[in-house]
């Protein structure tokens, strides 16, 4: 007799098999969609893989995009696995950006590390307190945390529009008459560049680095503190972690608070290791903020998977931008980003169920996902 | 003079507000199934550019390319409305996530975007589009002539949804049954109903309407196709069925609210009101935030809430 049952553990090999079986399921329904769109399909993977890995240029260009990647999906794998839904990096990456460049603009005489330790808390602080808003109003009211979110991304954005393009703001460059008709913001003093390490022509950027030393960090939180536990047996479920007399609401603040860090953090490596300089426009095009919930999911919310994972989508993201035109327009970076999250959604289930030969066993008692009545808030 | 303001503020009202009356109306079925779909913004995308490239590419009389571009609107709303049933109702995933993943699949820089390039409508003007019409001759009477009398096919087309809907859920019985699914489908399913059956259906047709309510953007409120032209209208409009607690004539009046807030800026500008063009813009966004607090207060008052299996996925037998 043959039965399918419930699997209440996860076998370690599978945490890793089942992320490169979506991945590989994914490339194949890409590629149909391809096929039929009138793509190459082998030739685009190809294009892919040479714009983003085959030479040291290509690769810092991947690290590029994987650097604000790693700090989102980090935002997104520490709240997602608590069941705390922040869809607010993106906004939060946006402040974070805001921060890190005004602290960088006020403080631009500062020996170097200081300053860098300043933009890195500015940005962390920033993004902290927008996700403070839908963090404070989902555990006081018990208001949709996923829709407050969302929609102060949009906030968050035109915010810096403003700073930037509509008024005179502190951020923005005001000294030239050019400056002035077409707005830009205030280029950062050198010493708020953070330095890179170069490895031959290929540079790792200080940020990458910075965002592994967190993953290893929340890690840790999560796996070996009293804290940790008490978010992971809400995340398993609210309600045992109430008759556990655990404070939910305190619990949910500090989820929200370092998940908004993360992505503030994010921001502060677009000033500092990328653009050095708040640019509105080129922030609000990467949608690096929504492409964490791929990341993070892909890495089954694990903050250690999200750093390799970081590079596959970061690789992605590059090749949306490189190859740019008509061979691969930007569009398929979002649908391909699309397969893979249902390929990874559909792969979880496999991984949850196993097919059993011979007589089927007593029932296991059902455990019923618990997350949805948290949605209906 | 304020007349005419007021006249045109609820004039645009319901022009921004047809969107998300449809789309809302879409989740609002949805979710009374018990199926909670975060990809709205995604549908109504993708069917903004399908209507798009319909009504440039059919041959024939505007009225019907008009009607075939709304139809494969619908049907391509539908479609991606079924990717998410058949994640959330068969294989039973986390539905946040997989509504998420369905607005990156067709998002901004997603499917729609692709299919906007691949289509080539990109910086096309329109050929046809919706027009007002004159009811019974009644458009000229002041005030509420063009605001009652004098709108286009689709928006009276979407009173007619909501009056049509409003009396499913309440007074026939597979509405009763609907909403016996969303509140207990165990209960549901001793009573011999088909929960997986009426969630898959409603899911699909609210697909169909997020696609419709996409149509509107470029079939009557602007003739052209860009990305993500939708501007979180889809957020807007699941944050909407919150805000009326699930019930269909409240969407409407939050629905006209938001649009009006929408187009808010537009008028007090061009009546010479000086403010940033970016604190207008941010209104509906940050009115929703505001909205969903004193909502989540109101239903922990009031003990009124969203379907009590919403978001859960049902599974009838394990083992």
């Amino acid at each position: 007799m043959i039965s399918i049952e419930r699997s209440l553990v996860t076998p370690r090999w599978q945490r890793i098999a089942l992320p490169i079986a979506s991945l590989f399921i994914a490339s194949i329904i890409a590629g149909i969609v391809l096929a039929v769109s009138g793509h190459d399909p082998i030739g685009t993977y190809q294009q892919i893989y040479d714009a983003s890995f085959t030479s040291a240029g290509a690769l810092t260009a991947t690290f590029v995009y994987a650097t604000p990647l790693l700090f989102t999906g980090l935002a997104v794998a520490l709240a997602f696995r608590m069941r705390v839904w922040n869809i607010g990096g993106e906004g939060q990456l946006y402040m974070g950006a805001v921060g890190a460049s005004g602290v960088g603009l006020l403080l631009g005489g500062w020996p170097q590390p200081l300053l860098i330790l300043m933009m890195m808390l500015g940005g962390a602080l920033a993004g902290l307190l927008w996700a403070m808003i839908p963090g404070l109003l989902r555990a006081y009211l018990r208001t949709n945390e996923i829709l407050v979110s969302l929609m102060l991304n949009y906030v968050a954005g035109l915010f810096m529009y403003y700073l930037i393009y509509d008024s005179t703001s502190y951020w923005r460059d005001t000294t030239s008459a050019s400056a002035l008709v077409f707005p830009q913001g205030k280029d950062l003093l050198p010493a708020a560049d953070w330095p890179g390490i170069a490895v031959g022509s290929f540079t790792m950027p200080f940020g990458f680095i910075a965002g592994g030393v967190f993953a290893v960090a929340l890690l840790a939180l999560i796996r070996f503190t009293r804290f940790g536990f008490e978010m992971r047996v809400m995340g398993d479920s609210s309600a045992a972690a109430n008759y556990a007399g655990i404070r939910t609401r305190r619990t949910i603040v500090t989820v929200m608070a370092l998940s908004g860090a993360m992505a503030g953090l994010g921001g502060a490596s677009q000033i500092g290791d990328f653009g050095h300089v708040l640019d509105p426009r080129g922030l609000q095009q990467a949608g690096y903020g929504y492409t964490g919930i791929v990341v993070a999911a892909l890495a089954m919310y694990n903050p250690l998977a999200v750093v390799i994972v970081s590079i596959l989508i970061g690789a992605l993201t590059n090749a949306g931008f490189a190859l740019q035109g008509p061979t691969f327009p930007i569009g398929l970076v979002g649908t391909m980003e699309g397969i893979i999250l249902f390929s990874v959604l559909g792969g979880e289930f496999l991984g949850r169920y196993r097919i059993r030969f011979g007589r089927a066993p007593e029932p296991a008692p059902s455990v019923d996902d618990e997350a949805g009545a948290e949605v209906a808030r | 003079m304020n007349v005419d303001v007021v006249v045109s503020v609820a004039v645009s009202a319901i022009a921004y507000g047809t969107p998300l009356v449809l789309a809302g109306l879409g989740e609002l079925l949805a979710e009374r199934s018990g199926v909670l779909n975060l990809g709205v913004e995604g549908m109504m995308l993708i069917g903004a550019v399908t209507a798009f490239f319909a009504s440039q590419v059919l041959p024939g009389p505007g009225w019907a390319v008009l009607i075939a571009a709304i139809v494969a609107a619908a049907a391509a709303g539908a479609a991606l409305a079924l990717i998410h049933a058949f994640l959330s109702i068969t294989v039973r995933v986390n539905q946040i996530v997989s509504g998420l993943a369905l607005t990156i699949f067709a998002g901004t820089i997603g499917l729609s975007s692709y299919a906007g390039q691949v289509w080539g409508v990109g910086g096309q003007h329109g050929l046809h589009q919706l027009v007002k019409l004159d009811v019974l001759g009644l458009s000229g009477v002041p005030i509420v002539g063009p605001i009652l009398f004098n709108q286009d096919a689709f928006v009276y087309a979407s009173w007619g949804l909501v009056a049509l809907v409003t009396y499913y859920l309440y007074h026939t019985r597979f509405g009763l049954y609907l909403r016996a699914v969303g509140e207990s489908p165990r209960s549901a399913d001793a009573m011999g109903i088909n929960v997986s059956r009426y969630r898959y259906v409603h899911t699909i047709v609210g697909g169909a309407f997020a696609g419709l309510g996409g149509a509107y953007f470029t079939l009557a409120i602007a003739p052209i196709w860009t990305d993500g032209l939708t501007a979180g209208a889809g957020w807007i409009a699941i944050a909407l069925v919150i805000f009326a607690f699930w019930r269909p004539g409240l969407l409407v009046v939050g629905a006209y609210l938001f649009g009006a807030l929408s187009s808010l800026g537009f008028t007090l500008q061009a009546n010479g009101v000086q403010l940033p063009s970016e604190l207008f813009s941010s209104l509906p966004y940050v009115m929703t935030v505001v909205v969903l607090a004193v909502a989540s207060t109101t239903m922990a008052q009031r003990r009124i809430g969203a379907p009590a299996a919403l978001g859960v996925p049902y599974v009838r037998e394990e083992g």
